[in-house]
């Protein structure tokens, strides 16, 4: 689960991470107080859950208070990369002397949280890993320990940062570090943390925040849990989550049903191999009970560019004769409009075949058949 | 031979008594009678209907079984700690078929148990399977068969369909082995490659991956310095779009890693031959 700009920087702040003051607005009026409170000069940011919302024209920076209502109205009028801007950030725009990138993320081969830093800040980190990867220092987090002193010490020496920021730097690492753990995120990521000039000389500062939540472990953070955004997921994939299905929307016309993730995929690869584009990434999970199929197939089904259905099912523990009957009733229950193609194989095979043919399906003997017979109808009726 | 697990395994279920546990126990103990107890706290002392024993902690069922394998199927919120015991009990062999446990406590479980020396498997994995032999796990037993080939993959149900497909071409398995879809987990596509080709038994190689980190990349290297034996391979998520997770949490391209394309060409450079569907698997084989 992603979290907005404004939430991940209320999380940093409490772990000790200095930012900006900062108001939310959803209007113009609302941002025009927000800055009178703040103090001109002010930035204003959409909060949308997509990247490179600067380049889209997300991020201004307003001078007066005519130029903050006219901005923000025109970013709150912005749609950037589907989602549309709902509220902005006002926040009290810092004075800044040079900006660093410092994240925690998982090191999947490490099998480690691990800190990277850069003096090469406000800049795309994917950027600086492809062209100057010298340029990020990483470190791993101890599970047990945590980030020691030395260590985010020895990540301040290595990029570079003058001796007398050491403290502050060391301070904010291990907040970040310390958010990064105690909410469970995958991501926790300040770009730029910049120098900034306050009253009491040059501090660090987090002038933007990004962080990803494990939703594994959304159980155990309720108070992040509400945080979701709606905007982040399509109403198809919000119904499929609270089912306990793995869903994902894509472009196509071929509306996938399948159980097992990795099946799943390899069902997409094929539909693809054949010409074909699939409308989504859909996995019935263990079991495929008929009430859990009925309500994959109505997903699938709610998104109108589907033109045909492919079921792909491996019956291993729970046998295809099962599986079948599962999906005869959802057909009755949903009594779809499109025609389907079912490929059904394993255990109990011949059984299943045999209540498949008694509904209105065509069936196929492998995958790559279904697939080919799916993007044949599939351009039929686009045709 | 085979690898992980055979006739002389002596096997735990965790979460013995739980719906899910019930139903893989009995699955297990009637595939092949290595199952020798199972634990779950609060029902110590009775046994189940099939006659293997229960007890309250794994400490007490191994030093009564001698048991030294387990397998999990305790909720997510209880499996690392589960994993945790069964470590601390002496248990070498975890097999932690639970889905959904948070990726910062597997971090801690896994420097746990590298400091006790315990292998794990998992989690979120269907577990392993050594035809005829043993059962550890939910893969369906029906669809194997004893033979030469080692079978290594990240997926369930994609990997009972190559295994299906193995059998009905005649190829039998040496072991089946799932190594989950979690981005931490235990045993990778490495470590078990290596086991198979250091067994006897084995004398070809499946490995079926998919998009996300880098596994798949670092087994191929290894492939190309060290295996003899033929390796054919298979990617799932060649049409997946970047930052979306396919179902499986470590099923994800973050920017330009974990890309079925680098994985395939990485595998391709290694010497394995890549199937472009799961059913050509068997063909390359031969």
């Amino acid at each position: 689960m992603k979290l907005h700009e404004y939430q991940s920087k209320q999380i940093f702040a409490r772990f000790g991470v200095p930012v900006p003051r900062g108001i939310l607005a959803e209007n113009a009026t609302e941002a025009r107080n927000a800055a009178r409170e703040l103090g001109l000069p002010v930035v204003i940011k959409a909060q949308v859950l997509v990247g490179g919302r600067g380049k889209a024209g997300g991020v201004k920076v307003a001078h007066t208070m005519e130029e903050v209502e006219v901005l923000a109205e025109r970013i709150l009028s912005l749609t950037i990369k589907g989602l549309p801007v709902r509220r902005v950030l006002i926040d009290r725009a810092a004075d800044i002397r040079g900006e660093l990138y410092l994240g925690v993320t998982i090191d999947r081969a490490r099998r480690r949280a691990v800190l990277m830093a850069s003096s090469a800040g406000g800049v795309d980190i994917e950027e600086v890993a492809a062209t100057t990867p010298e340029r990020i220092v990483k470190v791993p987090v101890d599970p047990f320990i945590g980030l020691p002193d030395y260590l985010a010490r020895d990540v301040a020496v290595s990029i570079g940062l003058a001796r007398e920021h050491w403290p502050k730097f060391i301070h904010v690492a291990r907040g970040l570090v310390k958010a990064f753990v105690d909410n469970d995120a995958s991501l926790a990521e300040i770009n730029p943390l910049a120098l900034v000039a306050t009253d009491g000389g040059i501090g660090l500062m987090a002038l933007d925040g990004k962080m990803v939540i494990d939703d594994n472990a959304l159980f155990r953070h309720p108070d992040l849990a509400v945080m979701r955004d709606p905007d982040e997921e399509s109403e198809a994939e919000r119904k499929a989550r609270n089912a306990d299905l793995n869903f994902v929307s894509l472009d196509g016309n071929i509306g996938c049903l399948v159980n097992g993730a990795g099946l799943a995929m390899a069902t997409l690869d094929i539909i693809q191999h054949f010409g074909g584009k699939p409308a989504n990434f859909l996995d019935v999970a263990g079991g495929a009970r008929a009430d859990k199929v009925a309500t994959a197939l109505r997903i699938v089904l709610a998104d109108p560019k589907v033109k045909v259905v492919m079921f792909n099912i491996f019956g291993g523990i729970t046998r295809c004769d099962e599986v079948a009957r599962g999906i005869v009733q959802a057909i009755e229950e949903v009594r779809p409009t499109v025609p389907m193609v079912a490929r059904i194989t394993g255990t109990n095979k011949a059984e299943g075949d045999r209540i498949l043919a008694s509904a209105n399906l065509i069936t196929a003997e492998s995958a790559a058949e279904a697939a080919q017979k799916a993007v044949a109808l599939a351009n039929a009726a686009a045709a | 031979m085979a690898i992980l697990a055979d006739s002389h395994t002596r096997l735990i279920v965790q979460g013995i008594t739980g719906r899910e546990g019930d139903f893989h126990a009995r699955q297990m103990h009637a595939y092949a009678p290595i199952v020798v107890g199972g634990v779950t706290p609060g029902k110590g002392g009775t046994v189940t209907d099939y006659g293997v024993p229960v007890f309250d902690t794994v400490g007490q069922a191994v030093r009564e079984t001698g048991a030294n394998a387990s397998v999990i199927y305790v909720p997510a919120k209880f499996a690392p700690d589960a994993i945790m015991e069964a470590a601390d009990a002496g248990i070498q062999l975890i097999v932690c078929i639970t889905e959904g446990i948070p990726v910062l406590d597997m971090i801690r479980v896994r420097a746990y148990l590298d400091i006790r020396g315990a292998t794990l498997l998992g989690p979120n994995c269907p577990g392993l399977l050594t035809p005829g032999q043993a059962k550890i796990g939910i893969i369906p037993a029906n669809i194997a068969m004893p033979g030469d080939v080692g079978v290594v993959s990240r997926s369930g149900t994609l990997t009972y369909e190559a295994v299906h497909a193995l059998t009905q071409a005649g190829l039998g398995q040496s072991t089946i082995v799932g190594i989950g879809g979690d981005p931490v987990h235990g045993l990778d596509f490495l470590d078990v490659i290596r086991m198979f080709n250091d067994d006897p038994q084995t004398q070809r190689i499946v490995m079926i991956g998919e998009i996300g980190g880098n596994d798949e990349e670092r087994a191929a290297a290894w492939v190309k310095e060290h295996v003899k034996k033929p390796v054919v391979g298979f990617i799932a998520g060649r049409s997946a779009p970047e930052g979306r997770r396919m179902g499986h949490a470590g099923a994800i391209i973050e920017g330009s890693s974990g890309t079925a394309q680098a994985k395939i060409e990485a595998m391709r450079a290694a010497g394995i031959k890549v199937a472009d569907l799961p059913t050509q698997i068997p063909a390359l084989l031969l």
